[in-house]
Formats: structure tokens, C-alpha cells, sequence
């Protein structure tokens, strides 16, 4: 039984002068039970706007058009507004982007932590405490009382990262959200917080949706890999299978863009990067959305739209070139 | 040939003082020295608080060095007034990581080219425009974005446009300040292609500096390896990357995310 | 401490600066409290001569200056021609009796600002607050005057409040619970017009401060931890939204003396500014000097006390950042 089901979900956005833009359209895959499901996805994608919707918190411009979002007997779209806030934090956790940003700033860190826990619980200050510092030491180990009293703008960038985990995983939901959490990090405190991930998972036994525009990340850390472009899932997999084996073209060509191993010769260096040509700023209405940029289109690609097929064992694809 | 870029013995030390007085000194680049040929890349490796970017606004002469020479094309250039350093911006031009933060929202992208045109005093309004438009069409951009203003273009447009204002005064050096890592990854890949299509054509010198070491193995000619103020490596990058000899530059190797990642390094609490 | 010691020290310099030129420009002016008793026939030159001596006025300026400032030493600040007392004295009485009128407005004043400015923001463009926008452009349009004058008007039609005054004729007779009645009812009417003055100005503060933070990244990150919605604005929006206010409020604790001249006038409230208008147009010196002394050092305060509010409560210039 999968622990959370996205349903066909659509999402528009509409512009101040009125016209509608089609941020998710039909995109739809199930997380299990203790799985790192990795959303690959670049800007335009629509995996953002994924993160927001399936908690109902999207800005104002922006509509669930269709779709549905099964999560424990329950479709979370359909909840009223109290359900969900029970939801949110307890159950389904979302770390945004930017700790910087996501915290408040002038509130110490250790009272932000035991608020989401006052959130959604009876129990008194001193129980409350105690869970707080539990969760301090388990992110922060020794100095887990002195970053409870501090302010965010005293912390470092790593340690504002685990203070947003710390929020996720107080209250022990069953799923993680979280949107490029490593996006404004250095290299190893990058590394450093996808090894804290890993373990809390495995400790805690959480599905997590690891949401990112770098395919590296998620190698030897996700456990499927599903890739989004123009709103649709167009690759979805296990891991092994999607990064070493990418089916989709945009997969391929987006793997190919990246500068590879360090250890190869010089006249790889300094030659031109083999980069996806033009962006996804205007999609095509009709047919496949990445068939303008494809090397490997065809004239189907223009007329109608690759639905998601079974390429192999659990590895789904969008794209008529794989439909045997 | 003579090196563009000579930097010897560079400090800066920032005072910091809290509110009650009590100062604090902050020693942001220590004794740092090394020279650029022309046409060539330089990329300066390191974690935030290693001085990547204070280095750059002091190259850029955005921030007087509190000691130490910089020599741009064999001009002394780190203690100049403003009036003498007028004659040399032109030609060191600066591309920073968030071109949201160094494009103004409120205007179109022809009034973002046309000002430092207009404050070289290069020429008429028509003859601007036409340069506005054919810079553009060198990064890679349409000309009807002319009219657009900068919020309403995606990240990898916007970092096109800043490339576009800085050539137009005809710069011989770019520092590229963390220019490419605010930007999704295929869109890295086409920023870095016309980088390097730019420098084969005009012959550009760049100074990139990056936390990216597996972009900065692709683009560079040298690396340096920066670490609290001080270079704790330097040299030809195929060597850096291959036989790194600073303890800095082998953890900046580790922590690289590779895609024939089987396992993940230990986790740290 | 050294910090505090400094403003101090501003603090105080500038009340001397200010006594100088008070000083300075009210003694300079032409003509002197006697030169009234000058036209009347029936006091002899020689008389008014013999009081101008009595009181100094023919001495030189700096000396009169520093004969003032001994005075002031010794809690006088000069003497009252027209009531034939210490100035301060006066002063402090009177004071009292406008400190009432404004503590109570700027209580209730600020007790529906904070509220109405906080719903009105959380309804930001929506109709609710569109309407609130039309009614405080609208009071902020009508002058002071206006209001007063209206406000007298409905009193004398309905006879429900007093039309001026502090106490009733009777007061002296009066019962204890019975005074405190009827000293209510007199300060009504000119609260209402207190509070109706500044009270725009107010909600739009109180309006923009939120709205701006009410779009931050914490506050949505909040959302997703399920926090409540009171908690989201009281304990999170209010706090992070305080600094402008903070400096606000300062200004009002600056203008609690001066703001309400014109309604005490009006509405015959024994206050400060009925004292200060005829000092003024009788030449009454001293009182005059000390009044707006008094007033700026209400301001000075007021300021000083929204600087050591802003560092007591917002951390970041509280502290020092410590990582990039």
C-alpha cells in the first residue's frame, strides 16, 4: 500500500492580465512505504508547484484544476481547512527552500521547533521540552543547547538546514516534502545533510519526496527517481535504472549536459558542454512538450501526446520512441 | 607573455563592530598572490567564508585591499582614486551569482544595456540601440527581450542579459562571481557554452570563481583552492583535480555528488 | 552601556540646545508681558517701569539666560507673570491633565490599530479591506477641526456628553464614584477626537507592516508545519512586522504632550495647550520656554525609548551575526 497516491493532478496559475498557465498537467506516481522517491525536475517543471499542492499551500494565483491526492484513507484536496492543518507538519512534512528565508528571524531557534510541536499537540510545556531537546540532540549532538538559543542569523547555512529538519521530523510524520533543501549549501555540507537525511529515514522510517534540478544528488541516495518536465512525469523508476540508464531524451540529453567525470583527459576539458538547446518557457500545446528541443523526434511527436508506458520492470516512460 | 592579472600579497581585513563597541577584526584575504595570462581562465575554488568573494570585488575595485598590489595589464590599479579607476572599469566587468539582485526589476532590458553605454558616453541613442541589439543576439537572446523587463525572464535569460550588459563596454577581463550556481543544471550547461564560445572569439579573460568544482574542472585552465583567506593550492587544473596536494582541495573533491555514486560517504551528526 | 550613556548624553545636549533658542526666540519677540498694563491709563509709567525691574526684563539676554537655568536647577524654571507662580509647577499640573486625555487615546488607539490593521492585511485587495482603505483615507482627510467641532455639535444636540470642560460645576460635592463618572464622561468626547485623529494613520502602518510580511518565506514555511492561524499572526506575522511600528509608537510617546492642542482648545480642556496659547499671546515668557521644553523632552524620550524597545526586541541588532 502505497503511503501517499497523486492522482492526475493539475495545477494553473493565472497571470494579472488574465491568462491561465498550466504549471502540473496530469502529473500523478505513488510514494511506499520508507521510500526516497527523487523529483528531478529544472525550473518550469512544475516541481515546486508539486511540493505546495500536495499540501494545499499554494500562493494565491494558483488553482488545483483536477486531481486527486490520496494520503491515509483521505483525499487531502477534498479536506477542510482544519483537517489539514492537522495534516500539515504532523503527518506530511515540507521543508522549503532557502533555510535562510524559512525560518523566523527573530525567534530563537528552539522555541520555532517546540511551536510546530505545540501545533499539533496537548501535552504540556515540560513534555513538549523535552521532545525539542530530543530532537536538538539527535541533529546537533553536543551542541544541541546552544543552537536551541540562538537566532537564525547567528547560525551557519548547515546548521539553519537542520534546524528546518528538525522541524519536519518533531512531530514523526510518515512523509517528508523537501524542495531543493541543498540548493544554497557548500559542497560538504551538502554531503553532510544528505548523510543526516539518509540516516533520520532510516531511523525514523519516513518516505521522503527529495525534490531537485541535480541528478548527482540523488545517486546512491533515492531509491526511485521520478523526472518531471513541463508539468508531466515523463521518467519513473528505480534509481540504478533511471540514472545509469535514462530512457527519456530529455533524461539523456539532461545527463549529457553535465560536466562528467574530473578524471578524464584534457580534450574533454574547455570543449562545449553537449547543452539542451533553447528552454521550456513556451511549451507546445499539442503533442509531446519537450518534441522542440528532442534530437530524436519524430513526426508523431508533434501530433499527439506519449502517455506513460511500462518500459521495463516498474520503469515508466513518456515517449513514443520507447513504446514497443 | 605579460600576465592581464598580477595580484601580490592581497589583504583585506574587515572591522567589526557590534553595537556596544567591542571590535571584532575579520581577516578575509591573507596575503593571496597570483597572475592571470590573458585568454585564459583562472578558476578560485573554496566554501563560503574562504574570501571567493571579496577577492572579486576587490579585483572588480568595488572594495580598497587594506594592503597588497593588483596589477591590471601591467597598471597598478588597487589604490587609484575614483576618478583614474573610471578609465579601467570598462575593462574588468563583474557577473554575480543572482542576476534577480543585479538587474533592476523595474526596467526593460534595453534601458539595463543602454546604461553603460550611456555612461561611456559612447555614442547616439540610435547608434546604442543598434549595439544593444546585436549584444543580445551574442548571448544568445532575441531582440524583441529589448522590450521585456528583467523579472519576467527565466533565470538562464537573465544570466545572458547580465552577460550582455557587461560586453558592452568590451571588457578584457570577467569575474564571474558564482555566476553559473543559482542556475538549473542544462541551463548551466548553455551559459558555460557561451562562455567559452566568447572567449575563443574575443579572446576574454575570466576569473571564475565557484564552490562547483566539477564545473570549474571543465572551464579552467588553472585552479586555485581558497580556504580561509589564503590559496592553499594552485596550479594547472588537469593536476589539481588528479594529484591534489591540500587537504582542502581533497575534501572539495569528495564532496562532489557524481552520478556513479554507489554509496554515500559516512553520515556526520 | 556605553551605547546608552552616549544617547544620554545626546539626549541632554540637546535639551540645552533647545532651552537656548526657546530662549532665544520667545525673549527676542516683540513686546513683554507689561506692555498691556503700558496702555492702560490708569497704572502709572513709573509702575510698570518699577515691575519690569522686579522681573528682570531689563537686564541683558545671556544673563537673563543664565538666571533661567539656576531657576530651572532648582525646579522652578522661571516664574509665571500672569498666574504669579513657579513655572514648573503650573507646568506639571496641567501636564497632568493632558497626559490623561492622551494616555487613554493613544491606549485605545493603538488597541484597535493593531487588530484591525493585522485583519485588514490578512485580507489584503479583498473587499473588506478595500472599504477600510476608503474610511481611514477619509478621516485622514477631514481636519482635526472639523471632527472636534462635529463632535461638540452631537454633544449639544444630544446632551449625552458635556460640551467641554474637565469636571462638572458640582465636582468638589461629588461622591468618589461619582467623580470618577463624571470625569469619564467629560474626557469622552475629546478621546474620541484623539483617537479619530490618529487613528488612520495608524491602521495604515499597522496595514503594510503586515501585508509585507505576510508574503515572507517563514511565515509559508510556518503554514506547513500546520501552525494555527492566531499563533501564524500574533506570534509570528506581529513580531516579525514590529520594527517600523516600534519607531512609530516612539513618535506617539513623543507627541503625547503636544499632539492634542487644538482639541483641548476647542473642547475648554485645562491641559497644556490652553496654557501654552495664552502664554503665547500674553508674552507669559517662562511658561512659554518651559512648555516647549517640556514637549521636547517628551519627544526626545519617546524617540530613546523606541530605540532601546527596537534593540530589546529585535535580536538582529541585538547580537552579533557569527557565520556567513
Amino acid at each position: 500500500m502505497p503511503v501517499l497516491e497523486i492522482q492526475n493532478l493539475h495545477v494553473a496559475y493565472s497571470s494579472r492580465e488574465g491568462t491561465e498557465l498550466q504549471a502540473l498537467a496530469g502529473a500523478g506516481f505513488a510514494l511506499q512505504q520508507g521510500e526516497i522517491l527523487g523529483v528531478l525536475g529544472e525550473s518550469g517543471s512544475g516541481k515546486s508547484t508539486l511540493a505546495a499542492a500536495l499540501v494545499k499551500l499554494l500562493p494565491p494565483s494558483g488553482r488545483i484544476t483536477k486531481g486527486a491526492v490520496l494520503f491515509e484513507g483521505q483525499d487531502l484536496l477534498q479536506a477542510n481547512s482544519e483537517e489539514l492543518r492537522r495534516v500539515r507538519g504532523a503527518r506530511i512534512a515540507t521543508i522549503f527552500q532557502e533555510p535562510s528565508l524559512a525560518l523566523h528571524p527573530t525567534m530563537r531557534v528552539g522555541k520555532q521547533v517546540h511551536q510546530v510541536l505545540a501545533a499539533h499537540s496537548a501535552a504540556g510545556n515540560g513534555a513538549l521540552r523535552e521532545l525539542t531537546q530530543e530532537t536538538f540532540s539527535m541533529l546537533f549532538s553536543g551542541d544541541a543547547d546552544r543552537v536551541a538559543k540562538s537566532y537564525p542569523h547567528q547560525l551557519s547555512g548547515g546548521q539553519r538546514q537542520r534546524v528546518l529538519i528538525a522541524q519536519a521530523i518533531v512531530c514523526h510524520p510518515s512523509v517528508i516534502i523537501a524542495d531543493e533543501p541543498t540548493a544554497s549549501l557548500d559542497p560538504t555540507t551538502q554531503m553532510e545533510i544528505l548523510g543526516v537525511f539518509r540516516t533520520l529515514q532510516r531511523k525514523l522510517a519516513l518516505a521522503m519526496i527529495f525534490i531537485t534540478h541535480n541528478p548527482a544528488l540523488l545517486a546512491g541516495f533515492a531509491d526511485r527517481v521520478l523526472v518531471l518536465y513541463g508539468g508531466r512525469v515523463v521518467e519513473c523508476g528505480p534509481a540504478e535504472a533511471v540514472l545509469a540508464s535514462p530512457q527519456h531524451p530529455y533524461t539523456r540529453a539532461l545527463f549529457k549536459s553535465i560536466p562528467a567525470n574530473l578524471e578524464q583527459g584534457t580534450n574533454a576539458r574547455k570543449m562545449k558542454l553537449p547543452a539542451i538547446p533553447g528552454d521550456a518557457s513556451s511549451l507546445p500545446q499539442e503533442g509531446c512538450s519537450f518534441e522542440p528541443r528532442c534530437t530524436e523526434r519524430m513526426d508523431t511527436c508533434r501530433e499527439r501526446r506519449p502517455a506513460l508506458v511500462n518500459f521495463a520492470a516498474a520503469h515508466t516512460v513518456s515517449c513514443f520512441r520507447c513504446e514497443k | 607573455m605579460q600576465p592581464l592579472i598580477k595580484v601580490e600579497n592581497l589583504c583585506k581585513r574587515y572591522a567589526r563592530r557590534s553595537l556596544l563597541g567591542a571590535g571584532e577584526e575579520l581577516l578575509a584575504l591573507d596575503r593571496v598572490s597570483f597572475t592571470i595570462l590573458p585568454g585564459t581562465t583562472l578558476a578560485i575554488v573554496g566554501e563560503s567564508g574562504s574570501g571567493k568573494s571579496t577577492l572579486a570585488l576587490c579585483l572588480a575595485c568595488l572594495e580598497h585591499p587594506t594592503s597588497g598590489g593588483i596589477w591590471f595589464a601591467e597598471k597598478e590599479i588597487a589604490n587609484l582614486s575614483e576618478n583614474e579607476l573610471r578609465k579601467c572599469r570598462p575593462q574588468i566587468q563583474l557577473i554575480f551569482q543572482d542576476p534577480a539582485n543585479s538587474l533592476n526589476p523595474r526596467w526593460n532590458a534595453l534601458e539595463i544595456l543602454l546604461e553603460p553605454l550611456a555612461v561611456q558616453n559612447k555614442s547616439t541613442r540610435a547608434e546604442m540601440k543598434h549595439r544593444a541589439s546585436f549584444l543580445l543576439e551574442r548571448v544568445g537572446l532575441s531582440p524583441e527581450i529589448l522590450k521585456r523587463s528583467a523579472n519576467e525572464l527565466s533565470g538562464g535569460q537573465r544570466q545572458r542579459l547580465a552577460i550582455a550588459r557587461a560586453l558592452a563596454l568590451e571588457p578584457k577581463l570577467l569575474i564571474l562571481d558564482e555566476a553559473l550556481s543559482a542556475l538549473d543544471c542544462s541551463v548551466q550547461a548553455q551559459i558555460a557554452n557561451l562562455l567559452l564560445e566568447l572567449q575563443s572569439s574575443l579572446g576574454m579573460t575570466y576569473l571564475f570563481i565557484t564552490h562547483d568544482l566539477a564545473m570549474a574542472a571543465h572551464f579552467a585552465d588553472e585552479i586555485a583552492v581558497m580556504n580561509r583567506g589564503r590559496i592553499v593550492e594552485h596550479g594547472p587544473a588537469q593536476k589539481v583535480l588528479q594529484q591534489p596536494g591540500n587537504e582542502t582541495t581533497r575534501q572539495l573533491l569528495a564532496a562532489i555528488p557524481r552520478m556513479s555514486n554507489a554509496t554515500l560517504p559516512v553520515p556526520e551528526r | 552601556m556605553r551605547y546608552l550613556l552616549r544617547r544620554l548624553g545626546h539626549a541632554f545636549l540637546l535639551l540645552i540646545g533647545v532651552s537656548i533658542l526657546a530662549f532665544f526666540f520667545a525673549t527676542l519677540a516683540p513686546g513683554n508681558y507689561f506692555d498691556e498694563m503700558r496702555l492702560n491709563p490708569q497704572i502709572a509709567p513709573e509702575a510698570v517701569a518699577a515691575l519690569r525691574a522686579q522681573y528682570q526684563l531689563d537686564r541683558p539676554l545671556p544673563m537673563r539666560y543664565v538666571a533661567w537655568l539656576n531657576s530651572t536647577i532648582h525646579g522652578e524654571m522661571g516664574f509665571s507673570f500672569a498666574y504669579n507662580s513657579a513655572v514648573a509647577p503650573l507646568l506639571i499640573s496641567r501636564a497632568r491633565n493632558t497626559l490623561l486625555l492622551t494616555i487613554t487615546a493613544t491606549l485605545l488607539a493603538w488597541g484597535i490599530a493593531l487588530p484591525l490593521g493585522v485583519w485588514s492585511a490578512e485580507r489584503l485587495g479583498r473587499l473588506p479591506d478595500r472599504l477600510l482603505s476608503w474610511g481611514t483615507a477619509a478621516l485622514l482627510v477631514i481636519p482635526d477641526l472639523t471632527l472636534v467641532l462635529g463632535l461638540l455639535v452631537f454633544a449639544v444636540k444630544t446632551g449625552w456628553f458635556p460640551p467641554g470642560g474637565m469636571v462638572s460645576v458640582d465636582f468638589e460635592n461629588l461622591s468618589s464614584i461619582q467623580k470618577v463618572r463624571d470625569l469619564m464622561r467629560h474626557m469622552t468626547l475629546p478621546v474620541v477626537a484623539l483617537v479619530l485623529s490618529v487613528l488612520p494613520l495608524l491602521v495604515r502602518h499597522v496595514r503594510a507592516a503586515v501585508a509585507d510580511v505576510l508574503g515572507a518565506p517563514f511565515l509559508l514555511a510556518a503554514q506547513g508545519h500546520g501552525i494555527r492561524r492566531r499563533t501564524l499572526l500574533y506570534r509570528y506575522a506581529l513580531p516579525a512586522a514590529a520594527n517600523p511600528l516600534i519607531s512609530l509608537f516612539g513618535f506617539s510617546i513623543g507627541t503625547l504632550l503636544s499632539g492634542s492642542l487644538l482639541i483641548e482648545v476647542v473642547m475648554s480642556w485645562p491641559g497644556l495647550g490652553p496654557l501654552l496659547l495664552e502664554s503665547i499671546l500674553s508674552r507669559d515668557v517662562y511658561v512659554v520656554i518651559g512648555g516647549v521644553l517640556l514637549s521636547t523632552l517628551f519627544l526626545v524620550g519617546g524617540n530613546f525609548l523606541a530605540d532601546m524597545l527596537l534593540y530589546w526586541i529585535d535580536p538582529r541588532i541585538r547580537t552579533e551575526s557569527s557565520a556567513p
